[in-house]
């Protein structure tokens, strides 16, 4: 079987990649974010897993909505970076895991989610500025291969985070089922607060989004009854990516040691979250 | 239309000739008429959707925080001030 060793929640707001991208590591803008990161990237580089997951959605960059996948999953070897129409960011590919992937497909399929497959995908910001969390340097390479989970955020409507929350369960039996003993890290990303057009643009809520991130850990169940018009209400029409992150705790054990949180408000027009969970060690003593 | 920005090519020709860029993908009048003048709140009113409208918005070197400022009565610098005392709260 495939162990789930840890899960990271994160945002993935473009303005994280282009800061990095452009060397603005110590701007005073940019510093106390950073700062926020370190000591989970920390942890995260001694601990490569041999495959990852990342749940993530993608902003017409990927796919156009004219078709709208309410999940997805890519079942190919390589998936390459988008052009998000400014030319693409100068990281690298991303390298997959086919044979996983396929089992995952399959098992979720049998397990009653019908996932919609990409043999070809390219990943925008919403995939590409997670891995730069984890990873800020890759060189050549990320650590290590990658499959996307897609879900669709950003148009109506978008599945319900009790559905996003059994999604992660049987993404979590899959990956238990896998004949292979491999160890397997778990991104949920997207949020935390925001709201992009509209009159409410820059709404920003710190108390929803400081209980957001307590919760995630003990409580998931309560995050997976809030409703989507809850999501948007509370976080903004932008803030519902936070469904992403239950995927990825859905599919972690029931008692998780939290490593690291950090919360920064704004990464540009949005309240940048990180919180990292072990799902070896036991919760408490 | 938008999603066809995301072609290096594509940004150059519609660039060369925005209104028979437009005529090309069929839009209707108003819909040309809120891309050339670049009314972006004209753009969400006609169902264009944040994403797709960014990507002119980035051809055109704004910012999201620009945006935002258009969507809310602020200028780009009033709307960025109002993000690093800690966003709109009160919306």
């Amino acid at each position: 079987m495939s162990e789930v060793i840890w899960g990271l929640g994160t945002s993935h707001v473009p303005s994280i990649g282009a800061a990095m991208d452009r060397g603005l590591h110590d701007d005073p803008v940019w510093s106390k974010l950073f700062a926020g990161y370190q000591p989970a990237r920390e942890w995260l580089a001694d601990r490569t897993p041999d495959v990852a997951v990342l749940v993530y959605n993608d902003h017409a960059n990927g796919v156009d909505l004219d078709v709208v996948p309410t999940f997805g999953i890519g079942v190919a070897d390589r998936y390459a970076v988008a052009d998000e129409g400014f030319g693409r960011r100068a990281v690298p590919d991303v390298v997959g895991h086919p044979e996983l992937s396929f089992h995952l497909l399959q098992s979720l399929v049998d397990d009653g989610f019908d996932m919609t497959v990409f043999r070809e995908l390219d990943v925008d910001h919403g995939f590409t500025v997670p891995l730069s969390v984890w990873t800020p340097d890759p060189g050549d390479a990320w650590p290590c291969p990658v499959i996307p989970l897609m879900v669709n955020v950003i148009s109506y409507p978008q599945p319900t985070a009790a559905r996003c929350y059994a999604l992660g369960q049987a993404l979590g039996r899959a990956l238990a089922s896998y004949p292979e003993d491999i160890t397997v890290g778990i991104l949920g990303t997207g949020g935390m607060s925001h709201q992009l057009a509209g009159t409410r643009a820059g709404f920003i809520n710190p108390t929803f989004d400081h209980m957001f991130l307590d919760a995630i850990e003990v409580d998931p169940e309560k995050l997976a009854a809030l409703s989507r018009e809850d999501y948007i209400r509370e976080a903004g029409s932008e803030g519902i990516e936070l469904i992403m992150w239950l995927v990825m705790r859905g599919a972690m054990n029931a008692e998780v040691t939290k490593v690291h949180t950090a919360y920064h408000v704004p990464a540009s027009n949005t309240a940048a979250g990180l919180a990292l969970f072990d799902n070896r060690a036991p919760a408490r003593a | 239309m938008f999603m066809s920005l995301t072609r290096a090519q594509a940004r150059e020709e519609f660039l060369a000739d925005e209104s028979a860029y437009c005529d090309r993908f069929g839009l209707a009048e108003d819909q040309t008429t809120a891309v050339l003048r670049r009314d972006w709140q004209a753009m969400l009113d006609l169902g264009g959707s944040i994403f797709y409208v960014y990507k002119l918005a980035m051809m055109d070197g704004l910012s999201m925080q620009y945006l935002g400022g258009v969507f809310t009565g602020m200028t780009e610098a009033d709307f960025k001030a109002a993000m690093l005392a800690g966003g709109r709260t009160d919306v």
